[in-house]
């Protein structure tokens, strides 16, 4: 390899750039469709019922659900994020103050399992139908206590739980949709984000006004 | 067992704007140099082209690009009585991971520093007296001036492209610029970035105050431009992925842009690439250093012997190594003594959120550095009698490029945070939310302080550095009087709801990412006892290392660290080629 001498396994440069194109870390694009996926049927419909009252399908645009918000979560759950394979994980784990930030032992995927699962015992417990059931109003009351810490879970947080939920389901909404989500840039055309675009030398002296940019996925951009 | 490589004449820890400036000056002066980075080698043009780096899942939200936590990271607490934790989420801790280190990432700011920030004690005390520093503060003088810097600051400015508009040349005060800087030898090398209508409103309601509105100087290319090393930058198309991200387009500073094309090519330079520093080894008399210990990625120990060893790593990581290395006395808070870990600040960041109705800001499009600033407010421009603090704030608004996902939570108070309500509002939101941000000076406290975590440690088995820092009387003053001051500019630029924002006004928490610009810890200054680095930024004990980064700062100014810490770096590195190799000894006495 083009100045990339093996002394050390250290990567070694030297008087070379130590690349030749295309040969160096390929971008991850794209969601493989045969790719692993983490939820089981049963959390996958719960979290379905919860897409669509995070964000609702309304006259600015479709819901969570139909925007892929689930798959997004799925495939981000089944990866390196679900895994916390950027977080410090070492223990002890001992509770600590707000400013200390969560202390746990849990990845986000296991926020999930535990999470879900609880969320569904209290809704056959509270109401004797699975969340999936209820109406619209309900499903947002208990959403809101869950927010509030006003449903005390006996395996994880409550909170943290919400907190976790919400957090991902507007990723999945407004990331580009190579992830699974945002189908159809369906929210960035709510906000008028214009995506992936790189150049707006032509743009920036027009002040105060809508542009009028259609979305580019990073999608379009690889075709 | 430990393998030895050849030596070399320089070792470097840590390829960032520090190691890459100083690598440049030391090889062209000869010496065999050795770069040891962390993170892989990345190239802009592949890494960060057009179809990879506009994603802000990948960059921003899930912060590709730094150092993961599960790697290194700090503890935490907010005094010393209490148990320190660590952070084990992304944080102010936003440390670079490839070659290039923060440099890549960084949003290309690129300040000097006002002349009273390097001498905030001898200056407040000869104009207030030293009633003004309240209890337990800690500023002293850095050991160099702005002047003896000023050259420096211009080498870096011309090394990096940086745009903006003088304020004040060889003396004179200039249209459009900051009347308030250090005096300047030269122009900037590029004019101006484009405005924004945000800038536009911020500098008509700043004018209109009586303040004195300028450009913010940046690392993002107004035009076309070559620098010093024969090295080309594209001009800047404002995408607006800069903080987080790369540059593909050649036009964000970055040591990978403006260095590294010319320093790859010396036969004298070497970097590897992958490998973490465990500590630098010393001679038995403890006087000088003879080398570094490494881990390359599989996990192999390597020595690399060098005469000259130069931490040129994140400051958090800096102040560890010296730890970790045995060199200089740890600061032991109780007894007020030793230095290393000692000086410890952060940024004090107050402002106010603004909400328009019926605008369009288009914040997506703009650039890392792309914003206006008054510094009326900030250093000592202004008259501190009788308001029981020292410093300011440089008061700013940002036309960063906003994204979706980043933005999602910044909505007027009492806002639904999720739903139908929630859309709505973050549908108008996008185009009418924007803020003024008081970037704030800094001081340390005696119990703000650096040491090694006694429980928690790293893969190797290190310990983590430990922090301890809580806002003190000075920060809180500070923040809340410019916070005073920028929800007047606000409600001035006429928005419909204005609200005060102040970190200072609660507990520190390093997930509040208004700043992560932490700064000191193995500072420069005039005196041992009160430093660990001597004006030269070379450790006072052991004459050999040299240590680089806001590492060095006893104090924080109200701005972004990178130029002073470039200036800072080239400094050394002359110091070092013209006193040091002449004489390898201290090159200040005690």
């Amino acid at each position: 390899m083009t100045g990339y001498a093996g002394t050390a396994k250290a990567g070694v440069v030297k008087e070379k750039l130590p690349w030749e194109p295309g040969s160096l870390n390929a971008p991850v694009h794209g969601v493989d469709p045969n790719g692993p996926t983490y939820l089981t049927p049963v959390e996958r419909r719960l979290l379905t019922a919860i897409a669509d009252r995070i964000i609702p399908s309304d006259e600015l645009s479709i819901g969570g659900a139909e925007a892929g918000c689930v798959t997004f979560i799925d495939r981000q759950l089944a990866g390196p994020y679900g895994r916390a394979a950027s977080m410090y994980m070492r223990g002890r784990f001992v509770k600590g103050t707000t400013q200390q930030g969560i202390q746990s032992a849990m990845t986000p995927a296991e926020r999930y399992r535990k999470g879900l699962h609880e969320l569904a015992l209290f809704c056959q417990r509270d109401t004797g139908k699975a969340f999936e059931a209820l109406p619209p109003e309900k499903q947002d009351d208990i959403l809101s206590r869950l927010e509030n810490g006003r449903i005390a879970f006996p395996s994880i947080d409550s909170r943290i739980f919400f907190e976790q939920i919400l957090q991902n389901m507007r990723e999945g909404y407004l990331a580009d949709p190579i992830y699974g989500g945002n189908r159809d840039m369906a929210s960035w055309k709510m906000l008028g984000f214009p995506g992936a675009r790189y150049d707006y030398r032509d743009y920036m002296d027009i002040k105060n006004q809508d542009l009028g940019l259609a979305p580019l996925s990073l999608r379009d951009r690889t075709i | 067992m430990t393998r030895k490589r050849p030596k070399a004449d320089v070792v470097i820890v840590g390829l960032g704007w520090c190691g890459s400036l100083a690598a440049e000056e030391l090889t062209r002066a000869g010496l065999d140099v050795v770069a040891i980075e962390r993170g892989p080698w990345v190239e802009p043009a592949i890494d960060f082209a057009p179809g990879v780096d506009t994603d802000e899942l990948r960059w921003d939200t899930r912060r590709s690009m730094l150092l993961p936590p599960a790697i290194e990271t700090t503890t935490v607490r907010n005094t010393r009585f209490q148990k320190a934790l660590p952070i084990r989420d992304w944080s102010i801790n936003e440390w670079g991971y490839n070659a290039g280190g923060s440099g890549t990432h960084w949003a290309a700011m690129a300040w000097r520093f006002t002349p009273f920030d390097f001498q905030p004690y001898s200056m407040t005390v000869s104009r207030y007296g030293a009633k003004q520093l309240a209890e337990g503060l800690i500023v002293q003088d850095w050991g160099v001036t702005y002047d003896e810097l000023e050259p420096y600051y211009d080498r870096f400015e011309k090394i990096a492209g940086i745009s903006g508009k003088a304020g004040v040349l060889n003396g004179q005060i200039m249209q459009g610029g900051n009347p308030f800087e250090g005096s300047r030898s030269s122009e900037y090398p590029l004019p101006p970035l484009k405005t924004t209508h945000l800038t536009d409103l911020f500098s008509e309601a700043s004018n209109a105050l009586g303040y004195h509105p300028f450009m913010v100087p940046a690392g993002n290319t107004s035009e076309a431009y070559t620098n010093p090393l024969g090295i080309r930058m594209a001009p800047c198309t404002y995408c607006g992925y800069c903080l987080y991200y790369g540059c593909g387009n050649w036009s964000k500073s970055s040591p990978n842009a403006c260095i590294f094309p010319a320093l790859v090519q010396r036969s004298n330079f070497t970097v590897l690439t992958d490998s973490a520093v465990l500590k630098a080894t010393l001679a038995p008399d403890g006087k000088t250093a003879t080398g570094v210990i490494f881990c390359d990625k599989k996990g192999d120990q390597w020595e690399q012997p060098a005469d000259i060893v130069i931490f040129s790593a994140f400051q958090m990581q800096n102040v560890r190594l010296l730890l970790l290395s045995g060199i200089g006395k740890p600061y032991d808070p109780a007894k007020r003594e030793g230095v290393v870990g000692r000086a410890y600040c952060f940024q004090t960041v107050s402002g106010a959120n603004l909400f328009f109705q019926d605008k369009k800001f288009n914040h997506f499009a703009g650039a890392g550095a792309l914003s206006a600033q008054i510094d009326d407010f900030n250093g000592d421009n202004f008259d501190h009698s009788g308001l029981g603090f020292i410093g300011g704030a440089g008061i700013l608004v940002v036309s960063r490029g906003s994204r979706p996902i980043g933005n999602a939570d910044f909505l007027e108070p009492n806002t639904p945070r999720w739903g139908a309500a929630w859309k709505k509002a973050y549908k108008d939101a996008f185009q009418n939310a924007t803020g003024i941000f008081g970037q704030g000076t800094s001081y340390s406290h005696d119990e703000a302080y650096l040491d090694l975590d006694p429980e928690y440690t790293d893969q190797y088995g290190q310990p983590l550095l430990r922090m301890t820092f809580e806002y003190n009387t000075n920060d809180r003053r500070s923040a809340q009087f410019i916070e005073d001051k920028s929800v007047e500019i606000g409600r001035k630029m006429g928005a419909k709801t204005v609200i005060g924002t102040n970190s200072a006004a609660s507990s520190f928490t390093p997930y509040n990412f208004a700043s992560d610009h932490t700064i000191g810890g193995a500072v420069m200054g005039t005196d041992p006892r009160t430093s660990v680095l001597n004006r030269y930024q070379q450790v006072w004990d052991v004459h050999n290392v040299f240590v680089l980064g806001a590492s060095s700062f006893p104090n924080n100014a109200g701005y972004n660290p990178t130029g002073t810490i470039g200036a800072l770096a080239l400094w050394t590195a002359r110091a070092i080629i013209d006193q040091y190799l002449k004489n390898p000894a201290p090159l200040v006495k005690a």
